[in-house]
C-alpha cells in the first residue's frame, strides 16, 4: 500500500535534515548556542536553555525578594566540616601570651573563639603584671584586624615574593659585610632574650652589625645616673606597696611612666582601706610636684603645680631640705607643700620614695641621693632586680642619626620601631634613610619609616607570633599565637634567622634557647608545656641589695641642676607628655585608642595645648581657640584645652599624633610633636622651653567625654572624706538625706511606692572603691571589646553620642562653698579650683532595683531579671529613648545611626576583617536602640551553664565582669550578694557601716551596685570640718 | 430653642437670613479657587515637600541626623509633639465644653477649629513615629494579639497611656467633626451642579434628607460625642503631661503638671484657632459670622489660660525652694539663670506677659493685636515645651554627664515637614468643606424673641420652589 501519510516540515532545516538540526530535535525551543546549553554555572545563568529553568529562576526571584524583605539579612554560618579537635563551637579556647610591644609589658591571656582571638585578658599568675593589663594592651587585640597593614613583603612600592626578598636581601647583606661596612639594627626596647639571641648570631655572621635602642618615651637620663651613682646603669625595680610616703617629681607613674600598670597595683596596695574589723585604716601618703595634671596628679593627696624650668630645683630643695640646707624658694605655694613633704618623708624613714620622671641625669642623681638618704634602697627601690623595659638609649641613637646622614652606614634594619615619625631627629632621618645602600623594616605597614626602606618584610601581629619576654631580671614569660598567620607576613626574627643563613624556624630556636637558657634540659617537654600553659616562669628576684651606699657625682650634679634650672622664670614654658591611651603612638591606627577619652582631660581624637585656668584668662583664650605656638624656630597651631591644675605659664601638649602614614583612623588626627622634642646633652628632653603663642582666630574643637568639670557639692553623687576623719568614724565623708513624712523623718529607702523584685537564686552586684581607682580607663577599653561596643568618630563624641558602656567620671573640686544653694552659689561650684581635687568613678548601669526605666518602655523591651539585673531586649526596642531621658545615672547609649557598618563610621568594623573582632556571644547592636551595660551577662550565663553541667553552684570568682577582671587594682568587685561567702557580701558587710554607699540615694532606685567613700590623706582643716560636721547633722531635707 | 434676649449683641452680623448663611459658605466650596488659595497652597505643598525630603533623609540615615545626644534624648521631637497636641486642643474644647456651657458663639468657629484639632493631631502622631529609632516597629506600642508569645505592651509606660490617650482623641475628635458636617454636606450635595461633586458629597452626606427623624438622630449623636470628647479635653493633656510627670528628671517630675498642661494646651490652641480664623475670615469675607465679639471671647480665654501657666511657672519655683530638694532647685536655677536662660525668658515674655495685653478691650478687639499676640502664645508655648524637655534633661542628676542641646537642619525641616502637613491638610479643607458649620449658625441667627421679618427669615420652602431663582435674591 502506497505511503499516504503526508510530511510536513517546520524549516527548511528540518527538510534538509542539517547535522545542527538533528542534535537540537528534541529540544522544544531549540537554542541558540546549543554548546553552552547545559554549562551554565549558576542559576539565573540558565534561563533561556530549559523552561523548568524558568520556575527554578522565578523561585529564585521570590525567595531573594522574601529574603531582601525581611527585617535584617540573614547570614548563614556553616559548621565545621572537619572539626579540629581541640575546638568546640562556642566554647572559648584560652592561650597564655605575653604582650611586649615597646616598653609595654604584660603577661596575658588571649581568648578565642573558633580560631580567633577576641579578648585579652591579664593573667594572675603573673607576679610582674599581676593580672593588670593595661587600655593600651586591651586594644592591643584590635591592631590584630586592621585591614590595613602589609599583606605580603615589599619591594620599593612593589608587592614582592619573600624568595625574591630574602635572595636580595641576603646578597646585599653579604655584599655590604664583605666591604665592611655598617650594618645596623635599630629597635625600640625588645625584651625578648631569644630575640636578642637571634640579633647575636646575626652579628655572628654580618660582624659590623650594632643593635641600636631607642625609646620615645626614654629615661635614658634615669640609666645613665644609676650608672653614674651606683655603678649600674639599669632601671631598678621600684614598690611602691612599702611606701608610706610617695613623692612623685612631674613622674607620671601611675599614667605613663616606665610600668603604669605594675605601680598602679602596688601604689593602691598601700591605699587600700578597710572598714571591718580590725581592718587597715591607714594608707599611704602621695605628694606630687608637676606640670601637667597628669593621672598621677590626679591621684595625688598634695599636689603643687611647678614649671618644668623649676623641675630639677624641686629634687634639689627637697635634697636640700632633707639634709637641713636651706635652698632658694620656688614660689609659697610650692614651698609649702616641700615643707610637708619633708616633714612626712623624714618621719617615714625607710618607707619612702621619691621618683622623678625627669629624662636629666643630674636631677636623677639628685634623687638617688634624696631615695639613698631615706633609705629606700632595700625596701622601695632595689636595684639588684633590674627592669628592661626601657633600654634605649638615646645617645646611641643620636649617634646613628649622625652617622646615617654622613653616609656611613651600609645597611639599617628596622624592628618594631618609627624613628622617622617618633625621633626628635626624624625629619634629619627622613632625608638620610633613602640614601642608605640596603634599609629593610619589619613594620607591618607602609609607615614614615618603612615607606622609605627599600624593602618592607612585614612581621606578623604578636598575637601571630612566638616569642618571649623578660620583663624583669629572672621573671620569665612566652608569647605564643592563638591564630594563625592572616597575611604572608614573617616574624622578625625569622626573617633575621634566615638572612644570616641559619633554619628561620623561630619556634625550634625559642625552644632551643629556652631550654639552653632558662628552663634547663631536665625533663624539658614538661616544663615547656608548663610554661607555655602557664605563661611564665618566674625564677624570683635576687636578694634585695640592702643599701645602695653612697652616690656618687653627686656635687657635680647638684651644681649642674642648679646652672641649668630656674627657681623663678616668667616665660611661657612648653612641656611634651604621654597620654595614658595613645602613648607613644605606635598604635595610633587604632579607633578604641583614639576613642579613649584620656582620665583627666576626657579628650580623645587629638592633642591639644593644655593650659592653666590663670594662663587663659591673661593670654584671652577660650577653650578650642586654635593657637601658633613657636618654640626655637618650630611651630604647631593646637587647639586650647583649660586645664585646672596646670602650672600657670605653661603649656603642655601630647606626643604621639599627628601620625601621617598610620592608616585610616590614624591618619591627621593632632599634630606630631616629636620634632620640639629637646637634646640636652644627648638625653630627650620633653621640657621643650619658653615659646610664644598668638592666637589664630580659628577654632578646633577638642572632642571631650566629659564637659562639665565638678560635681556641683551633690554628696549624694560624690562622697569622699579625709584619712583622719575616716580613721574616727567610717562613716566619715557619708551623706545620708532624709525625708519629712507624716510620720517623721526617715530614710528615702523607706518609703517606697514597689513592691520590687524576688532575686530567689542570684543577685548580681559590684562595689566600687574609689580609694583603689585610679582611672587608667582599663575597664574601659575592656569593656568596648567584650560587648562590640562601636567606634563613633571625633564628630560624634564632640555631639556627645559615644558609645562607652562603662565610663569614668572625673571631677574636679571647686572653691565655691558647698553648702551655699543660691544661685551665685551654684554658678561658683562651676568653676574649678585653680589646683583642683580630683576624684575618678567608674559609672556603668546601676542595674536599679526600681529602675527608672524599665517603667517607662512601651514595649517592655528593657525589664528586670530574677538575679538583680536590669536586661535589655535590643530586638525588641522601638527607640522612643524614654528610658535614656529617664535614667538618672544617664548610662544608656541609643545608636544614632547604624555604626557598625556605615561608611560614615567605617574606622575598624566595616570589612571582612575587622569585623573578626566581634564577640560573637554579645549582639552587635543595630541603628535605632538603645544598649547599656549588661553587666557582662553573656559571661554570667556561661558561668551558670558551666555550673549546671557539672551540678554545682557558681563558686565566687569564677564569673566576672570585662571590668572587674581587667581592673589591675581591684578597685571593681563584682559577685553573687545572695552569696554570703562571695568576697562582694563580705566586702559588703564591712562597708555596710563604713565606705559604702549608693548613687543617689534619695530617689531611692536601689542600684545593684555600691560605691566606697573616697578617703585623702590630708589632712583636716579644722574650719572646714566644722562646717561639714554642722551640715552632716542637718543632713539633707 | 434658647432664647436669647434682644439688647445682647447678635452673634452674627449683617443682618444675614438662612439663605445667606448658605449662599455666604457653600460659595467657597462650589466656586473656583481663588488665587490667594491657590498662591497658599502651593506655599504650603512646597514646604511639604521640603519637609517630606528632611524627614526621608531623617529616616534614611537615622536619628543621628538630628541634634540629640546621650544626655537630651528629646528634644525638639518631643516639643513639637506636645506643641501640636496642645494646639489640638481648642477644637474639642471648642465643640464640646463651651457646647455643654451653652456658648452659642461657638457655632461660628467650630467646624474649623475641629479641623485644626485633627490636623494637628495628626502632626503630633507624625512626631510620635519620627522619635522612634525604629519606626517601622511603631505597632509594637499597641497591644495587639502577636506572635511573640505573651509579649504585650507595658502598661506602667506612659507612652502606651500617650498613644490609647491620642488615638481615642483623634477617633472622637474625627467622628465629631464628620457627624457636625453630615447636615452642611447634604447642603452642598442639594446644590451640587455636577455629577461628580453630587456623587462625592452625596456619599459623604450618608442620605441625610433633613427629616425631623435626621435631625433628631443629629442631635443625640452631637451630645453624645460631646459628653465624651469632655473628659478627653481634659484627658489628652494630662496623660501627655505624665510623660515627664512620671518620670525621675528633676524639672519633670511634677505633680502639677496635668492642670498646668491643660490649661497651656488651651491657650495654645486657642491661640491658633484665632491665627487661623482671623485669616479666613478675611480671606473668605466671614466677617459677620466671625465677629468682634468672637475673637474677644476667645482674647478672654487665652488671658485667663495664660494666667493659670503663669502662676503654674511661679508655683513650679516657689516648690521648688519649698520643697529643699537640691536637684529640683538646681533645675530651676539653671533655667533661669544656665546656659538656655534665654529660652526661659522668651516663654516667659510670651508666655505671662503677652496675654496680660488683653486686659486692655482696645488691643483684644484689635485684629493685628490679636493676630500678633496669637503667634506670640504659639512661639512661647513652643518655648515653654524646650524648656520642660532640654533644661530638665540637659542638666539632671550627674554633673559628669551634662551636656547642650543644638539642632541641625533635620530637627528643623522635620518640624518644618509638620507646617507643611498641617497647612496642606488646612487649605484642602478650607476650600473642599464648608469651613462654618451653616446648620449651627442658622440656629444662632434668630435666637431673639423677636419676629424677624421675611428677609431676614428666609425665603420660604414654597417660594423656593416657585422660584428656582432664589439665589438671586439671597445676594
Amino acid at each position: 500500500m502506497e505511503n499516504q501519510t503526508k510530511r510536513y516540515w517546520k524549516g527548511l532545516e528540518e527538510l534538509r535534515n542539517d547535522e545542527t538540526f538533528v542534535k537540537n530535535a528534541h529540544n522544544e525551543f531549540g537554542s541558540f548556542e546549543a554548546n553552552d546549553s547545559t554549562q551554565y554555572k549558576s542559576i539565573v545563568d540558565g534561563i533561556g536553555s530549559d523552561r523548568r529553568d524558568f520556575l527554578k529562576v522565578l523561585g529564585f526571584g521570590l525567595a531573594a525578594v522574601s529574603l531582601a524583605a525581611c527585617d535584617a539579612p540573614v547570614k548563614k554560618s556553616i559548621p565545621y566540616l572537619n572539626k579540629p579537635t581541640d575546638t568546640f563551637p562556642s566554647i572559648a579556647d584560652w592561650y597564655a601570651s605575653t604582650y611586649a610591644e615597646g616598653g609595654d609589658y604584660a603577661s596575658v591571656l588571649v581568648k578565642t573563639r573558633e580560631g580567633r582571638p577576641i579578648k585579652i585578658e591579664g593573667n594572675k599568675q603573673s607576679s610582674v603584671s599581676k593580672g593588670g593589663v593595661s587600655a593600651r594592651a586591651h586594644a592591643s587585640l584590635l591592631a590584630l584586624y586592621d585591614a590595613e597593614k602589609l599583606k605580603g613583603p615589599k619591594k620599593g612600592e612593589a608587592d614582592a615574593e619573600w624568595d625574591t626578598v630574602d635572595k636580595e636581601i641576603s646578597a646585599q647583606l653579604a655584599s655590604i659585610a664583605a666591604k665592611g661596612g655598617q650594618i645596623r639594627i635599630v629597635s625600640s626596647t625588645i625584651l625578648s632574650p631569644s630575640t636578642k639571641a637571634v640579633i647575636a648570631d646575626f652579628t655572628a655572621k654580618y660582624p659590623t652589625t650594632q643593635h641600636i635602642t631607642y625609646d620615645a618615651n626614654s629615661v635614658a637620663g634615669l640609666v645613665k645616673a644609676n650608672g653614674d651613682s651606683f655603678g649600674k646603669a639599669i632601671v631598678p625595680s621600684y614598690d611602691f606597696s612599702k611606701a608610706k610616703v610617695i613623692v612623685g617629681l612631674s613622674c607620671d607613674f601611675l599614667g605613663s611612666w616606665i610600668a603604669p600598670h605594675e605601680y598602679s597595683v602596688q601604689y593602691v596596695a598601700g591605699r587600700k582601706l578597710n572598714s571591718g574589723k580590725g581592718g587597715k585604716k591607714d594608707m599611704s601618703r602621695h605628694y606630687q610636684f608637676e606640670t601637667t595634671m597628669s593621672l598621677t596628679g590626679a591621684n595625688a593627696d598634695y599636689r603643687a603645680a611647678v614649671k618644668p624650668s623649676q623641675e630639677g630645683l624641686v629634687a634639689l630643695a627637697l635634697y636640700n631640705k632633707l639634709s637641713g640646707k636651706g635652698g632658694t624658694s620656688l614660689g609659697a605655694d610650692v614651698d609649702k607643700v616641700l615643707d610637708k613633704a619633708v616633714a612626712d618623708l623624714k618621719a617615714a624613714q625607710g618607707a619612702a620614695l621619691v621618683v622623678s620622671g625627669s629624662n636629666d641625669p643630674n636631677v636623677q642623681v639628685v634623687v638617688n641621693a634624696i631615695n639613698s638618704a631615706l633609705g629606700a634602697y632595700g625596701t622601695c627601690i632595689d636595684l639588684g632586680t633590674p627592669v628592661y623595659y626601657r633600654q634605649g638609649n638615646d645617645v646611641a641613637m643620636n649617634g646613628l642619626i649622625d652617622n646615617v646622614k654622613a653616609g656611613s652606614i651600609g645597611a639599617v634594619i628596622l624592628y618594631g620601631c618609627n624613628p622617622v615619625y617618633d625621633h626628635p631627629r626624624g625629619a634629619e632621618l627622613k632625608e638620610a634613610l633613602p640614601k642608605v645602600e640596603l634599609s629593610v623594616s619589619f613594620a607591618d605597614r607602609a609607615d614614615e619609616t618603612s615607606s622609605l626602606c627599600k624593602y618592607i618584610t612585614p612581621a606578623p601581629h604578636y598575637l601571630e607570633s612566638w616569642g618571649d619576654a623578660e620583663p624583669k631580671a629572672g621573671f620569665y614569660s612566652l608569647q605564643q599565637p592563638a591564630i594563625s598567620l592572616i597575611y604572608k607576613t614573617r616574624q622578625a626574627q625569622s626573617s633575621l634567622l634566615k638572612w644570616s643563613g641559619a633554619n628561620p624556624d623561630f619556634y625550634t630556636y625559642l625552644r632551643n634557647y629556652w631550654k639552653a637558657n632558662i628552663l634547663g634540659g631536665e625533663n624539658f617537654e614538661g616544663t615547656w608545656t608548663k610554661a607555655l600553659h602557664d605563661g611564665v616562669v618566674e625564677k624570683g628576684a635576687a636578694a634585695a641589695a640592702a643599701s645602695a651606699g653612697a652616690v656618687a657625682g653627686l656635687d657635680a650634679a647638684i651644681a649642674a641642676v642648679t646652672a641649668s634650672y630656674k627657681a623663678s622664670a616668667t616665660g611661657l614654658e612648653v612641656v611634651l607628655y604621654e597620654k595614658v591611651g595613645m602613648g607613644t603612638g605606635a598604635l595610633a591606627n587604632n579607633p578604641w585608642l583614639q576613642e579613649f577619652p584620656e582620665p583627666v582631660t576626657k579628650a580623645c581624637w587629638d592633642n591639644y595645648a593644655s593650659v592653666s585656668q590663670k594662663t587663659a584668662k591673661e593670654l584671652g583664650l577660650s577653650q578650642d581657640d586654635v593657637v601658633k605656638i613657636e618654640v626655637k624656630g618650630k611651630s604647631v597651631e593646637l587647639p586650647v584645652l583649660i586645664q585646672p591644675g596646670q602650672a600657670n605659664g605653661t603649656i603642655s601638649i601630647a606626643i604621639g599624633y599627628g601620625r601621617e602614614k598610620a592608616g585610616k583612623a590614624g591618619n591627621g588626627v593632632g599634630v606630631n610633636m616629636y620634632p620640639f622634642i629637646q637634646n640636652k646633652a644627648g638625653f630627650a628632653n620633653f621640657s621643650v622651653g619658653e615659646a610664644t603663642l598668638t592666637k589664630t582666630g580659628d577654632s578646633h574643637k577638642i572632642a571631650q567625654t566629659q564637659t562639665h568639670e565638678t560635681v556641683m557639692g551633690r554628696r549624694a553623687v560624690m562622697q569622699e572624706a579625709r584619712l583622719a576623719e575616716y580613721q574616727k568614724d567610717s562613716k566619715a565623708g557619708r551623706y545620708f538625706p532624709h525625708v519629712s513624712t507624716s510620720e517623721g523623718i526617715k530614710s528615702p529607702t523607706e518609703i517606697t511606692l514597689w513592691d520590687g523584685y524576688q532575686k530567689p537564686n542570684h543577685s548580681w552586684g559590684m562595689a566600687i572603691d574609689l580609694n583603689s581607682c585610679t582611672g587608667c580607663g582599663a575597664c574601659v577599653i575592656s569593656c568596648q571589646a567584650e560587648n562590640n561596643v562601636s567606634v563613633v568618630g571625633r564628630q560624634e563624641v564632640i555631639n556627645r553620642r559615644e558609645m562607652h558602656w562603662i565610663r569614668i567620671d572625673r571631677y574636679y573640686s571647686s572653691d565655691a562653698d558647698v553648702m551655699d544653694k543660691s544661685l551665685s552659689g551654684s554658678k561658683a561650684l562651676e568653676i574649678a579650683s585653680d589646683n583642683p581635687e580630683v576624684v575618678f568613678q567608674p559609672l556603668m548601669c546601676q542595674h536599679c532595683g526600681n529602675a527608672p526605666c524599665e517603667t517607662v518602655c512601651p514595649v517592655l523591651a528593657t525589664t528586670h531579671s530574677t538575679e538583680g539585673l536590669n536586661q535589655m531586649a535590643y530586638n525588641r526596642c522601638v527607640g522612643t529613648r524614654y528610658c535614656a531621658n529617664n535614667c538618672p545615672y544617664k548610662v544608656r547609649r541609643f545608636n544614632w545611626f547604624k555604626y557598625f557598618d556605615n561608611d560614615n563610621f567605617d574606622f575598624h568594623y566595616n570589612n571582612d576583617l575587622g569585623k573578626m573582632v566581634i564577640n560573637p556571644d554579645v549582639t552587635v547592636r543595630s541603628r535605632g536602640v538603645i544598649e547599656k551595660c549588661s553587666m557582662c551577662v553573656q559571661r554570667i550565663q556561661e558561668g551558670k551553664l558551666n555550673a549546671k553541667k557539672e551540678r554545682r553552684r557558681p563558686v565566687d570568682g569564677e564569673i566576672v565582669t570585662a571590668c572587674a577582671q581587667s581592673c589591675p587594682t581591684e578597685a571593681i568587685v563584682f559577685g553573687d550578694m545572695n552569696d554570703p561567702a562571695s568576697k562582694l557580701s563580705k566586702l559588703l558587710a564591712e562597708e555596710k557601716e563604713g565606705r559604702a554607699f549608693q548613687m543617689l540615694e534619695e530617689i531611692n532606685v536601689k542600684p545593684q551596685i555600691s560605691y566606697l567613700t573616697k578617703i585623702r590623706n590630708k589632712d583636716v582643716d579644722a574650719t572646714k570640718a566644722a562646717a561639714k560636721e554642722a551640715h552632716a547633722e542637718h543632713g539633707g531635707h | 430653642m434658647h432664647v436669647t434676649s434682644p439688647v445682647r449683641t447678635p452673634l452674627v452680623t449683617g443682618g444675614k437670613t438662612y439663605a445667606d448663611v448658605t449662599e455666604d459658605i457653600c460659595k467657597q466650596v462650589e466656586g473656583k479657587p481663588t488665587k490667594e488659595w491657590k498662591v497658599a497652597f502651593v506655599i504650603s505643598l512646597a514646604v511639604l515637600a521640603y519637609g517630606t525630603v528632611c524627614l526621608f533623609w531623617t529616616w534614611w540615615e537615622g536619628l543621628g541626623v538630628w541634634g540629640l545626644n546621650k544626655t537630651v534624648g528629646w528634644a525638639w521631637d518631643i516639643t513639637n509633639f506636645v506643641w501640636w497636641v496642645g494646639i489640638g486642643h481648642a477644637g474639642t474644647l471648642i465643640s464640646a465644653i463651651l457646647l455643654l456651657f451653652r456658648q452659642k458663639w461657638r457655632t461660628s468657629i467650630n467646624r474649623a477649629a475641629e479641623a485644626m484639632t485633627i490636623f494637628a493631631v495628626l502632626c503630633a502622631a507624625s512626631f510620635i513615629l519620627m522619635h522612634m529609632g525604629r519606626p517601622w516597629l511603631a505597632y509594637w506600642a499597641l497591644p495587639l494579639p502577636n506572635t511573640f508569645g505573651s509579649l504585650w505592651v507595658n502598661f506602667n509606660s506612659p507612652l502606651v497611656w500617650d498613644v490609647f490617650a491620642i488615638s481615642t482623641y483623634f477617633s472622637v475628635s474625627c467622628l465629631f467633626w464628620y457627624v457636625g458636617l453630615v447636615p452642611d454636606l447634604a447642603t452642598i450635595r442639594d446644590r451640587a451642579q455636577n455629577k461628580v461633586s453630587k456623587y462625592i458629597y452625596g456619599v459623604l452626606s450618608l442620605g441625610w434628607n433633613g427629616s425631623a427623624r435626621t435631625w433628631s438622630r443629629y442631635e443625640y449623636i452631637s451630645l453624645i460625642l460631646a459628653g465624651l470628647s469632655t473628659p478627653l479635653v481634659l484627658s489628652v493633656h494630662t496623660i501627655v503631661s505624665m510623660d515627664f510627670a512620671t518620670s525621675v528628671i528633676p524639672g519633670w517630675h511634677t505633680t502639677i503638671f496635668p492642670p498646668y498642661f491643660v490649661a497651656g494646651a488651651i491657650f495654645s490652641g486657642f491661640a491658633m484657632v484665632q491665627n487661623l480664623m482671623l485669616v479666613t475670615r478675611v480671606v473668605y469675607k466671614l466677617e459677620d459670622y466671625i465677629t468682634f465679639e468672637h475673637i474677644e471671647s476667645m482674647n478672654k480665654i487665652i488671658t485667663l489660660t495664660g494666667s493659670i501657666v503663669g502662676v503654674a511657672y511661679l508655683t513650679e519655683f516657689f516648690i521648688a525652694w519649698y520643697s529643699g530638694v537640691e536637684y529640683e532647685s538646681y533645675a530651676f536655677y539653671n533655667r533661669m539663670a544656665g546656659p538656655y536662660w534665654w529660652a526661659y525668658w522668651a516663654m516667659m515674655t510670651c508666655n505671662v506677659i503677652s496675654p496680660q495685653l488683653f486686659w486692655s478691650r482696645k488691643i483684644r478687639r484689635s485684629v493685628k493685636w490679636t493676630f500678633f499676640i496669637s503667634v506670640i502664645v504659639n512661639i512661647g508655648m513652643w518655648f515653654e515645651r524646650f524648656v520642660i524637655i532640654v533644661t530638665s534633661l540637659h542638666r539632671d542628676y550627674v554633673p559628669s554627664s551634662w551636656a547642650m542641646f543644638s539642632p541641625t537642619m533635620f530637627d528643623i525641616g522635620d518640624y518644618i515637614f509638620s507646617f507643611g502637613f498641617f497647612f496642606t491638610c488646612f487649605f484642602l479643607f478650607s476650600k473642599y468643606l464648608p469651613v462654618i458649620n451653616m446648620a449651627e449658625v442658622k440656629g444662632v441667627i434668630k435666637s431673639t424673641s423677636e419676629k424677624l421679618p421675611l428677609k431676614v427669615s428666609g425665603v420660604s420652602k414654597a417660594e423656593r420652589l416657585a422660584s428656582p431663582a432664589y439665589k438671586k435674591d439671597a445676594e
